[in-house]
């Protein structure tokens, strides 16, 4: 190994990587969304998908939903960084394949091409939720909603049928049953 | 109809609801309606700093030294971007500071204005938390949660920006009641249970250590005491971290010295080898773990720590107790008391072989060095320091490198909140702003800036305010003409290169002294150390002290990069170093 010329001490052995939900209640006041994002850039966390809105206007709280990975130090850390910021109300948390919540994305697919080919993709969509927000003789503008891996696949199925632009939006959650968020 | 007040006067009615005594600043534009009220409002002084970082370095010290928070007042634009450094040194060293800016008027932010700046996003990572406040009536709600958010759970600073035309626009004042119950931010969740657990690793450990760091300081002067007693009716060892100096006594005989990179021996041998480790308001920070992977392999570890997030981020542990430290220690002696009132006695055997073998590392003397009788060792003058203000009730901050551990090392602290140093941040700069602070809450007291020479010039201008204010602050420069710490890396680590450390062309630091219409005094050689220290003690002015030392002297014991704690170099003095040295050469 080569010889250390740091002050800091070698880093130590990683460990193994998990991807988890991370859904965050936030007073909606200026700035917050910074707060929230800015402690993970600045501590170096990784942020896969983000979805924010206000969900109580009367009491004006709005729910972050961020997708990220981390070793369960690391998560563990996210956690309590976030409890620690003063417009956060409280801090969820779940691993991705959990069967008790139910995570989705939503992605609007605009698709150019004849009429065959449209048909086809709506076909490829058909597991999906397929919603046919716009339509004219050349094109059509799909809305789908599913788990991020399945808009990925959808989306390389699309390709051949003339797929041209995709928007898609964060993972948001729901815990099944009637059970809420703690 | 109630009277309607202006954000101006709202601002120092809160203050006066906060008891807020003194406040360190610097005027500017845009907080100009906050500096013409403060004729009107006799219970709160301000203290003119000569830049905003020493404001803020100031009102640390002031903050630390008496346990209040320090209130810090800066203009828009680079009097906020100047404050930052202590803004994000109170972060790191858990501080708690207010610090209120000006900021351009409401219509006029995001147009590139005049000493504008983004103040709340440039101090959103260094601060606790941050307001810009854009009404008036909601000012004086802002300004308390402010002092609240910075002064409960674990300390630090925040910020309230407010707009110039908000200092001029009016609104009512309610007066305010401070609440007892503390927000939700802030954390005593432990239980009995933790408690009993903790209680029974302690009855079974046969090598335990208390690891202590500046939470304990945090908590209060009570933490302090109780931790003294914790210590006696356990009787096992204590090091302390270099914040938590001075809640122990440095001279005990159960305290084992500081610990991490340059701690003792017998800390940091003790730290490796125990198999109960209790962590009390430390948060296991890299200069003390060293090598994380082979940090204390055979302990099972307790963290006390009143934040959450302090606990299981660099090192996992076996018992996490989350609460203040001064209320665990007390429900922990409460229950030794109750169940094991024979817990010294019937532990007494149980850890004596532990005892037996301290001794034996203690016996190393790694604090030991080659004394001159030509030239003045660093060393020798901070422990000729010591001797001549032990029997004072002495307040001593220090800059950042060298002098700074040696200071940690040779400085027996017996008192909390003596020991005022910058430890997270490691900012250059921090000391003699930082004895200004401590002075004008101690005026009697007597308050050493332990400096050397690269550091204080960095807020060298400070010396002004210490004169405007007649703050009979001492500077006692350990001088070398070289930036100490950097110079011992390049030596051990970069082949001698001593690329850009040494410092030609440095003041004349007695005529600099004069300049500032202070006192400056000069020691060249050991035999009139003790003389001219007694002289800096006698003056009642501020003292510039330019103490000339040995040049190369190096800092010892210490923990190379990548190592654990069972492998330090020692001192120059040691003939086990030179085994160490020969293997260490190629490792370091």
């Amino acid at each position: 190994m080569a010889k250390s010329k740091s002050a800091y001490s070698d880093p130590g052995k990683k460990g193994k990587l998990d991807t988890h939900i991370i859904v965050v209640w936030v007073d909606n006041e200026a700035g917050v969304l910074a707060r929230v994002v800015g402690l993970f850039s600045g501590r170096g966390y990784n942020i896969e998908s983000l979805a924010v809105a206000e969900v109580d206007p009367k009491r004006g709280i709005s729910r972050i939903t961020i997708v990220t990975t981390g070793t369960p130090q690391v998560i563990e850390q996210i956690k309590l960084q976030l409890g620690k910021l003063v417009p956060v109300h409280k801090v969820a948390d779940f691993m991705r394949g959990d069967k008790k919540i139910i995570f989705k994305e939503m992605a609007l697919l605009k698709l150019v091409g004849n009429t065959s080919k449209r048909n086809k993709a709506l076909k490829v969509c058909k597991k999906f939720n397929p919603v046919v927000l716009d339509k004219t003789q050349k094109s059509v503008v799909l809305q789908i909603t599913a788990l991020r891996r399945e808009i990925d696949i959808v989306m390389g199925d699309l390709k051949k049928f003339g797929l041209v632009s995709v928007s898609r939006t964060g993972a948001v959650a729901m815990t099944r049953g009637s059970e809420i968020f703690k | 109809m109630s009277k309607l007040y202006t954000g101006a006067e709202i601002v120092f009615k809160c203050m006066e609801d906060q008891k807020v005594e003194f406040i360190f600043g610097y005027p500017g534009g845009a907080v100009l309606p906050i500096y013409d009220e403060l004729k009107n409002h006799d219970s709160i002084k301000h203290i003119l700093a000569r830049h905003e970082q020493g404001a803020g370095h100031a009102a640390e010290g002031y903050a630390r030294s008496c346990g209040k928070p320090g209130v810090v007042l800066v203009t828009s634009g680079p009097g906020a971007t100047n404050v930052v450094t202590a803004l994000t040194d109170a972060y790191m060293d858990s501080i708690p500071l207010v610090c209120i800016s000006g900021q351009v008027p409401t219509h006029l932010i995001g147009t590139d204005a005049f000493q504008e700046c983004d103040t709340t996003g440039i101090t959103r990572p260094c601060t606790k938390h941050n307001w810009l406040v854009k009404d008036v009536k909601e000012l004086a709600k802002t300004i308390h949660k402010a002092f609240e958010v910075a002064t409960t759970g674990r300390p630090g600073p925040v910020l309230v920006d407010i707009p110039k035309d908000i200092q001029f626009q009016k609104a009512k004042y309610t007066n305010f009641k401070k609440q007892k119950k503390l927000n939700g931010k802030s954390n005593n969740r432990f239980s009995q249970k933790d408690i009993d657990k903790l209680i029974e690793m302690m009855s079974k450990a046969k090598q335990p250590i208390f690891y202590t760091g500046g939470g304990v300081i945090n908590s209060g002067p009570r933490a302090s005491e109780q931790l003294r007693e914790l210590v006696s009716i356990t009787g096992f060892p204590i090091t302390s971290t270099l914040q938590g100096l001075g809640s122990f006594p440095g001279d005990d005989n159960q305290f084992l010295g500081m610990l991490g990179m340059h701690g003792t021996y017998e800390a940091n041998n003790a730290m490796h080898d125990c198999d109960l480790m209790i962590n009390i308001g430390a948060r296991f920070d890299d200069r003390i773990t060293g090598k994380i992977d082979e940090f204390s392999p055979k302990s099972k570890k307790v963290h006390i720590d009143i934040d959450p997030s302090s606990i299981n981020k660099n090192v996992k542990v076996n018992l996490p107790i989350v609460g203040d430290v001064s209320e665990v220690i007390s429900l922990l002696i409460k229950t030794i008391k109750k169940h094991k009132p024979n817990f010294l006695k019937s532990n007494k055997e149980n850890i004596s072989k532990w005892w037996e073998q301290i001794g034996k590392w203690r016996s190393v003397n790694s604090l030991n060095f080659i004394n001159s009788d030509k030239t003045i060792k660093p060393q020798f003058a901070i422990q000729r320091l010591y001797e001549l203000t032990k029997n004072k009730d002495t307040f001593i901050t220090t800059e950042v490198g060298q002098h700074q551990m040696w200071a940690a090392q040779h400085y027996k602290f017996d008192k909390p909140n003596r020991w005022m140093t910058s430890g997270g941040l490691g900012t250059m700069g921090y000391g003699l702003p930082a004895a200004v602070g401590v002075q004008i809450a101690h005026p009697n007291k007597l308050v050493v800036d332990i400096a050397g020479e690269a550091s204080v010039l960095m807020t060298m201008q400070e010396m002004s305010t210490a004169v405007q204010y007649n703050l009979p602050i001492k500077i006692f420069i350990l001088n070398n003409e070289y930036m100490g710490m950097v110079r011992q890396w390049q030596e051990l680590l970069h082949e001698k290169n001593y690329s850009e450390s040494y410092t030609a062309a440095l003041p004349d630091f007695v005529k600099l002294a004069e300049a500032y219409g202070c006192v400056g005094i000069r020691a060249k050689t050991p035999d009139e150390l003790d003389q001219k220290i007694q002289e800096m003690i006698d003056v009642k002015k501020p003292v510039i002290f330019d103490c000339l030392v040995d040049k190369e002297e190096n800092c010892f014991p210490m923990i190379p990069s990548g190592k654990p704690h069972n492998q330090m170099l020692l001192g120059p003095n040691d003939q086990k170093e030179n085994k160490i040295t020969g293997k260490g050469k190629t490792l370091v």
